[in-house]
Parts: C-alpha cells; structure tokens; sequence
C-alpha cells in the first residue's frame, strides 16, 4: 500500500485553497540501474479531486512530473467542514485515495 | 554465500508469483487507465503533442501566465505555476521542450476551479517550458525559459 498524501483544504475568501502532496518514486524509464538495466517507469498517470461528488479537478501525468508530487489549485463551491477527496492511480495499476476536511 | 539448488528452486517460486501478481495489477491497470493518452505522452513537439490532444493549430496568447524560476538548481523538482486568463479554459498542459517526451502534464478544469494550477515538474537540461490552455476548443500557448544547472533525468 502506497504512502498517505497529505491534503490541505483551505476557505478562503475566493475559493477553497487545495495543495496536495503524494508519495511516489514517478520512476521515468529512462534511467539505468548499477547492471545496466533499464528501470521500469513508474509514475501517477490520473489524479481526480472530488467535493460533494463533484469533480473539482482531474489530471494526466506523464514521468516527467516530480518525484512525490505536488499539485495546488482552488475551486468555489466549498466551505468549511466538508471533505476533498484526492484518488490516484499509477500506471501499474496502483491506487491510493485520501480524504481531507476543508479548514 | 553460496545459493543450493533447493534454494534456487524455491526463489523461482517466489519470481513465478510475483510476475503472476505483476501480470493481474497490468491488467487492472489498463482497464484503470484506457482514458490516460498514451500518444499524447510520447510526443517529441509542439505540433504533434496539439494533434495528440485532438487540436490542429496553436497561436500565441498573452492571457496565459507562467511562475516559473529563470534558473532551476535542481532539474528534478521544477515548480510551474499556469494560469489562464483566456475565457472558457478548460484544460491547462504543461510542456518541457527538450524532455524525452514532451508533454509532463495535463489537468481538466471544470466550471468553478480556477484556472490556474500549480506542480513541479522535471527537466532534463535548459529548455523551453510551455503552457499550452485549451479553451473552446482552440490551443494558445506562451513559452518561457528555464535554465537548469542540473538535470533531472538520468540520476
């Protein structure tokens, strides 16, 4: 099982301020280990953000974003108390969802 | 140490499961993911990335703002900031001109998130960075450049 991410959700006056933190190797495939072999890419391909059942945002990554990526975006609609959620899915078919309340 | 042949026999039951596992996840994987565009992800410009993502010409806009450093120390961890001011935007691509492949990613905006987003990304040496913004189906784009004193592929 995948490491958590960490959330943060935050009112504010204009929208409610999401940054996200994941925990992952986003291995390229084009880098070569001690033998000589090339290690197998790795990486979050899909990344959605949910409130109220609604999708505030969704994303396609290829292996050129950041090792334990970073994303921040702000959406209207929210207010305090209710939950984000963050799901992601790598391209070995590996998933992780987490929930957040906004502060 | 050295590996007896009892040894060795009961490591390759231990590969043999694991590629069985290995094998099962791609499958998941590639119901999971029949969305993600794999041809988008494997272009080498800018014309070709604009006809993976179903567009045909591209032109330049002023609307598009970039935060991106004009000198990156560390080509593995490049913060992009994109944000659209160009009306209807739904979709925001962020593109790295010498990378191996050149689009890093792409996010859906629906109506109520703002159009701008923030990431980081890597670069492989100094380069162009590109947002490219989708809006009523037509491409704009704005480049900037970022210099990079050390890559980020290849480790």
């Amino acid at each position: 099982m995948p490491d958590p991410m960490r959330i943060r959700a935050n009112a504010q006056q204009d929208g409610v301020d999401v940054r996200v933190l994941m925990s992952h190797e986003m291995e390229t495939g084009q880098r070569k280990d001690g033998n000589g072999n090339i290690v197998p890419a790795h990486f979050i391909s899909n990344v959605t953000v949910t409130h109220g059942g609604k999708t505030v945002l969704s994303a396609e990554w290829g292996p050129a974003v950041s090792k334990n990526p970073y994303m921040q975006f702000k959406f209207q609609g929210g207010k305090k108390g209710d939950e984000v959620t963050v799901t992601w899915v790598d391209n070995m078919g590996e998933t992780r969802t987490d929930k957040a309340t906004i502060a | 140490m050295k590996t007896g042949r009892r040894e060795f026999i009961r490591l390759g039951g231990v590969f043999g499961a694991l590629a069985a596992i290995g094998v099962l996840t791609e499958k998941e994987a590639w119901a999971q993911q029949q969305a993600w565009n794999k041809a988008a992800f494997e272009t080498k410009n800018l014309n070709d990335t604009i006809k993976a993502l179903g567009g045909s010409a591209v032109s330049k806009s002023d609307d598009i703002t970039m935060t991106v450093p004009d000198i990156a120390e560390n080509g593995a961890v490049v913060p992009v900031g994109v944000a659209s001011r160009v009306p209807g935007t739904t979709q925001i691509y962020i593109l790295v001109d010498k990378n191996p492949n050149m689009l890093a990613a792409g996010f859906t905006i629906p109506q109520g998130t703002e159009p701008n987003i923030s990431t980081r990304i890597k670069m492989a040496q100094t380069s162009n960075v590109l947002a490219v913004v989708k809006a009523n189906n037509q491409f704009f784009v704005a480049t900037k450049e970022v210099k990079v004193t050390l890559g980020g592929c290849g480790g």
